[in-house]
């Protein structure tokens, strides 16, 4: 420990915070809320039964799509998908700089683009929407859409760009995450599996890791799709969390010759140009538990909706096919919070927007943990909004007893 | 004036939907695809009313999880199977095999699609899949054509009840085809079940009106800006519409007829 780290771990201890954390899984959230709190001086351990990053964290696309992705629905997720949007760019600097790696952040935008009648007029329905909550998107014809991107295929109906939705290295910002956080002093364990939460006075106290104990002040739990799995959580703290799983494909490109600038969504498929010229096509979404198999079906769907869009793919050699599971909550927004243990805190169910939502994680933790104020769009994004039946079933009219 | 033969309301205000003897309160059935979450996707079947929900078996794991849909859908609804993506009758039976095993039902809505362009249905398929299905104990629900006499074949196959569309699944283009429609309720010695292609809640309202036993929906609750009050709307709809027809409505007229009393004019 540095002398700085010292002083730090003293001031944290004056401040009545917690002086040992323990982290279940070193994914983007684990990783981010260990390094905030390693920075605050806190001793943090994370704990990984694989490597870091071998959740969805490494298996995502990257994207930081608050604004295209935004859905009916979702009205209330998107103050919070705004702000990862806007703490991004400070969050990459801080981390590049505390790390020496670069995450690959790319701010070229993102385009979608409708080929058909039908899709244009879903694509209008969705942009009327978004554009009805603030976002700002642009209305492009298919010639526009092709000027930004010629490797576009003709006939596209219409398209939208979105200026402000960028992309990072998810696999890059796991491995910056990594160093930063040992840097700062906190401690990575990779190839140890949590097998139960240790409780004792109403209270967390710690990890059990095998035939090993692993005490703490509090605990955090970020072990991502699994989150509900851990043996030893109280019922009233097993988050409504679900894996839903995504099969992807990475292609080959020159990367002096890339076929796309831009993150491109297209009907049934989204693409993202990595600079090292691979080319990520994503992604299914499937109910299908933990099955782990790429399908025939998965793949095939991909790529045709690839090709219809971007046929210069044809000639690029397959590079990588894998399969993630999101980490989706009941209503597809995270879960950040204390838990109805005391000392026990929820970092899960980020579903689709890990990435995008890793610097809102890392503070929104830190700072509950460390008692300092919550930032306001935090608001209603505890594990609490789950505890009470969301509506009662009587309430309404004609339901089932 | 032409009289034509109308269900009566029951005074005691029961008029429950009778499937292959089960009787339901709700005359809609909602899907369960396309919602932006799981808990939109619950709170819109609760407001729908809709007692009988369709799952797509082969888009989900059938082992069952803390949290999947299966189990969170499974706890407060009869779920009614269907198979979508099968496109061959052998795909079909294996996937009927499959959901009576697992979810423990035999009822079943066929789905046999012949093109995945208008994921039309495959009528010549359709029509022997039933027989099959039913010879091996389902209760089985087919997803057809607004075809009188496909809807008719459909019968005599044993389908508990008949599902046509009303227009394309998925295009919200409402009734297509009304005529067809309620020629098909005129005539089905089964249950008539509108699916598919309705876009708003007149739609609904409008196919109860024209006899339809019941409507099954799904994207347009689904994707509408607000799942949740759209499925408000819907359950109303389908209520008017069969109060409606209950009702009788009055005969359409060319002329206007006023309607401030004419005492003394005609009649006694
Ligand atoms: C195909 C796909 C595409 C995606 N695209 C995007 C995107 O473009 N943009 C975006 O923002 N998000 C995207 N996401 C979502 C994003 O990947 C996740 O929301 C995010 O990675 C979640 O991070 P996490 O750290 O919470 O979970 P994870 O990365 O899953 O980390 C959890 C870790 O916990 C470990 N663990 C679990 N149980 C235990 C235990 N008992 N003991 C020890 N360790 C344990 C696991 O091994 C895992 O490493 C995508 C996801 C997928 C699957």
């Amino acid at each position: 420990m540095t002398p700085i780290q010292a002083k730090r771990r003293v001031q944290a201890k004056r401040r009545d915070g917690p002086a040992r954390v323990a982290i279940v899984g070193a994914g983007v959230s684990g990783l981010g809320i260990g390094w905030r709190l390693a920075q605050a001086g806190v001793g943090v351990d994370v704990f990984e039964r694989d490597r870091a990053g071998s959740g969805a964290s490494d298996a995502a696309a990257g994207m930081l799509a608050a604004g295209v992705e935004c859905e009916p629905g979702e009205e209330a997720l998107l103050a919070l998908t705004l702000l990862g949007r806007q703490l991004w760019p400070a969050f990459r600097d801080e981390l590049e700089a505390a790390s020496g790696l670069s995450v690959g952040y790319r701010d070229e935008g993102t385009l979608v683009v409708a080929t058909t009648q039908d899709d244009a007029r879903r694509l209008r329905f969705l942009t009327e929407f978004q554009q009805g909550l603030g976002l700002a998107l642009d209305w492009l014809t298919g010639s526009e859409a092709r000027r930004l991107e010629p490797h576009l295929k003709p006939g596209i109906a219409a398209a939208v760009f979105s200026a402000a939705d960028h992309q990072v290295d998810n696999r890059l910002l796991v491995q910056a995450l990594k160093l930063a956080f040992t840097r700062a002093g906190g401690r990575l364990h990779e190839g140890r599996a949590v097998t139960g939460l240790l409780a004792q006075g109403g209270r967390a106290r710690g990890l059990q890791l095998g035939g090993e104990s692993h005490e703490a002040d509090a605990v955090v739990l970020a072990a991502g799709a699994w989150s509900r799995l851990l043996p030893g959580l109280p019922e009233a703290d097993q988050p409504p969390v679900r894996p839903v799983k995504g099969q992807m494909l990475a292609l080959a490109m020159d990367p002096a010759r890339p076929l796309l600038e831009r993150v491109l969504w297209a009907p049934g498929v989204y693409l993202v140009p990595r600079r090292d010229g691979r080319l990520l096509i994503g992604a299914t979404v499937e109910e299908q538990g933990f099955d782990g198999s790429l399908t025939a079906g998965g793949l095939y769907a991909l790529l045709e909706a690839t090709r219809r869009v971007l046929p210069a793919i044809e000639d690029l050699a397959v590079a990588e096919t894998w399969v993630g599971f999101r980490p989706t909550s009941r209503d597809d927004a995270p879960i950040l919070g204390p838990g109805r243990l005391a000392g026990l805190w929820h970092a899960t169910g980020h579903h689709r927007n890990g990435i995008l939502l890793a610097p809102v994680t890392a503070a929104a933790l830190s700072d509950a943990i460390l008692g300092r104020p919550a930032m306001p769009a935090l608001a209603g994004f505890g594990p609490e909004r789950f505890a009470a039946p969301a509506r009662p079933l009587e309430a309404a009219a004609g339901a089932r007893p | 004036m032409s009289v034509t033969s109308m269900p009566t309301a029951s005074g005691s205000g029961e008029d429950a939907l009778h499937i292959a003897g089960e009787a339901f309160r709700s005359r809609l059935i909602a899907g369960s695809s396309l919602y932006p979450n799981q808990q939109v996707m619950l709170d819109a079947i609760a407001a729908s009313g809709a007692e009988l929900v369709t799952v797509s078996i082969r888009r989900m794991s059938l082992e069952g999880y803390e949290e999947g849909p299966l189990d969170l859908l499974g706890e407060r609804y009869r779920l009614l199977p269907n198979t979508a993506g099968c496109e061959t009758l052998r795909d079909a039976l294996l996937t009927a095999e499959l959901a009576r095993e697992s979810l423990e039902t035999n009822w079943l809505k066929l789905e046999l699609i012949g093109d995945r362009e208008t994921l039309y249905p495959d009528v010549l398929q359709l029509v022997e899949a039933t027989e099959t299905l039913v010879k091996e104990g389902f209760v089985v629900l087919p997803y057809c054509n607004d075809d009188p006499v496909a809807c008719l074949r459909l019968a005599d196959a044993g389908a508990a009840a008949v599902m046509p569309l009303g227009s394309p699944i998925g295009s919200g283009m409402g009734l297509c085809n009304p005529y067809n429609i309620e020629i098909v309720c005129r005539q089905s010695p089964v249950p008539v079940i509108l699916d598919a292609g309705i876009g708003t809640a007149s739609d609904a309202a409008r196919a109860m009106e024209l006899g339809c036993a019941a409507v099954m929906l799904n994207t347009a609750i689904a994707k509408a800006r607000d799942p949740v009050v759209m499925a408000g709307a819907m359950r109303d709809a389908v209520a008017a519409g069969r109060a409606a027809r209950l009702a009788g409505r009055i005969p359409r007229l060319d002329h206007a007829e006023a309607s401030s009393p004419r005492l003394g004019l005609i009649g006694s």
